[in-house]
């Protein structure tokens, strides 16, 4: 179990333990956050569980491939430390991440 | 029980797939406080039916990956979930429905989320062993128990599911054969431009695609299991088993014996209501408005369950939230996505952009009088995510710059 923060675009906080090798978007989704729709189910088919990562942890994870990074590029809302969430994997490494959602995902 | 005898019977919903799972997260949303019952057919509690042909297929991800939510979201969200029940019959004078085994079940609102269902190959030897059909979990188990290295697998119909079926086969070593009644895989939804693109990547993965062929049955043996797939004039496909794909159907029966109109999937609104003032509908099994199109739609897909489900649920507690939406669809073959937007019937030209038939990656705009109405795109996820913007603007686009590689995506609507 890694311990994973969530914050909405209000600044709401949800703290979650999250089964290691779920993505953020699987963990987002089950436990019913405000603020990931993910409607393609994590087949990084729809760009709608984009989440903003902090400088200290952006290094942390796997390098965005060419698919993430071009739908992240045409996300309305999206920002230079965006990602998208079906696309990272939870794992003892990210122990504490904290990731913030935009206004809307579109 | 304090609330029980006087509280209004409250929420019931037919169907449990991606459309009913939607609705009861966003009715807890809205702020609705009733009973909600869900009662589904399958064993399974709702779950996401896209990957069922693809990664779930390939055994990459197990079903707690496709179920929606975990078994305590129903219980928190004080949802009662009946599976394993058929809904047999609606009253709506009565505010009722008969489950198969006899319970009836009285409702407040009625949410139709029932779906669609596999069309059926109606050919000599179709109840032969070892003829799958592809749509719920337990299908994707029984064609599993054939996937060995070496065994041959014929595939009727050349669609999405047929090829993404291939595509896992394939992977898993099996000799796979597609037969497909039209002169091209994809027919009813592609331009040639991708059908000929698909055909060659299966066929460079070893598939043997057949176009122009027709089943006309199935050979069996002595045990009643699958032989052979008869193509007419004394052609056979000798086989270990049958995976038919050959497109779905609404399930909108229910609601036509119970008065509400049907006319190629329940008859909605733009906020998912039906004909009774108590009856919604939503995802498949609907005939719905699309203000993008400017007519009436059967949509397929898990954008449409999702956020009708949504329009279902704000509609039930009484608020208008019309569903208005550009349609998307994906498919997943090999280590190719294709993400289509928009819908290209009546399309009056096709652009192409990048090249076909040396790449895995390009795009074909379908443009019908200069505006821009569908688009294909593999492995492109800029030409398929701008274009969705660009469609439900009804942009008018010059094709000489979507075909022109040098002209970024965010430019090529500029004059």
């Amino acid at each position: 179990m890694t311990k994973v923060t969530f914050i909405e675009h209000s600044g709401k906080e949800h703290t979650l333990d999250v089964a290691d090798g779920l993505t953020l978007m699987e963990a987002a989704t089950k436990a019913l956050i405000p603020g990931i729709d993910a409607d393609c189910g994590g087949a990084c088919a729809c760009a709608t569980c984009m989440v903003f990562v902090p400088e200290d942890w952006a290094g942390k994870l796997a390098d965005k491939d060419p698919m993430e990074d071009t739908m992240l590029d045409f996300c309305e809302h999206s920002a230079e430390n965006s990602r998208l969430a079906c696309q990272i994997k939870v794992s003892p490494a990210l122990e504490g991440i904290r990731v913030t959602m935009p206004e809307s995902q579109h | 029980m304090s609330m029980s005898a006087s509280a209004s019977p409250g929420i019931v919903i037919i169907g449990a797939g991606q459309a009913a799972s939607q609705a009861v997260v966003s009715l807890r949303a809205e702020g609705f406080e009733g009973a909600i019952t869900l009662i589904g057919d399958e064993a399974e509690p709702p779950y996401q039916r896209p990957p069922l042909s693809k990664k779930f297929l390939a055994g990459e991800i197990g079903f707690d990956r496709v179920e929606l939510k975990p078994a305590e979201f129903y219980a928190n969200a004080h949802c009662t979930l009946m599976l394993g029940t058929r809904v047999t019959a609606i009253d709506a004078k009565a505010k009722t429905v008969t489950t198969g085994d006899g319970h009836v079940i009285a409702y407040t609102k009625l949410l139709i989320a029932t779906g669609s269902r596999v069309r059926e190959i109606n050919v000599p030897g179709f109840d032969l062993k070892g003829v799958h059909y592809l749509r719920s979990v337990g299908d994707v188990h029984e064609i599993q128990s054939h996937f060995k290295a070496g065994a041959r697998m014929v595939i009727v119909g050349g669609g999405y599911i047929g090829l993404e079926v291939a595509a896992v086969a394939k992977k898993n070593g099996l000799d796979v054969t597609v037969l497909e009644t039209a002169n091209r895989v994809l027919a009813r939804v592609v331009d040639p431009i991708v059908s000929r693109f698909y055909e060659r990547v299966h066929a460079a993965a070893g598939v043997n695609i057949c176009t122009d062929v027709t089943v006309v049955g199935f050979e069996g043996d002595a045990d009643h299991n699958v032989t052979g797939v008869n193509a007419g004039d004394g052609k056979i496909f000798p086989c270990d088993f049958v995976v038919v794909g050959i497109g779905i159907l609404p399930n909108a029966e229910l609601a036509e014996m119970a008065g509400i109109e049907v006319s190629n999937g329940i008859v909605v609104d733009e906020c998912t209501r039906t004909s009774d003032p108590d009856i919604f509908a939503a995802g498949d099994c609907t005939n719905h408005p699309n203000g993008v199109f400017d007519r009436r739609l059967r949509l397929e897909s898990v954008q449409n369950a999702i956020e009708q489900g949504k329009t279902a649920a704000a509609a039930m507690t009484g608020k208008d939230k019309p569903y208005n939406q550009v349609p998307w669809f994906w498919s997943d073959q090999y280590d190719l996505k294709l993400q289509i937007a928009g819908l290209s019937q009546g399309y009056t030209q096709a652009v192409t952009r990048g090249n076909p038939d040396t790449d895995n990656n390009f795009a074909v705009f379908y443009l019908k009088d200069g505006v821009l109405i569908a688009v294909d795109a593999v492995n492109r996820p800029p030409e398929f995510m701008m274009s969705k913007m660009l469609i439900a603007q009804h942009a008018k686009l010059d094709p000489a710059r979507l075909a022109d590689e040098t002209i970024n995506m965010k430019e090529v609507a500029k004059a």
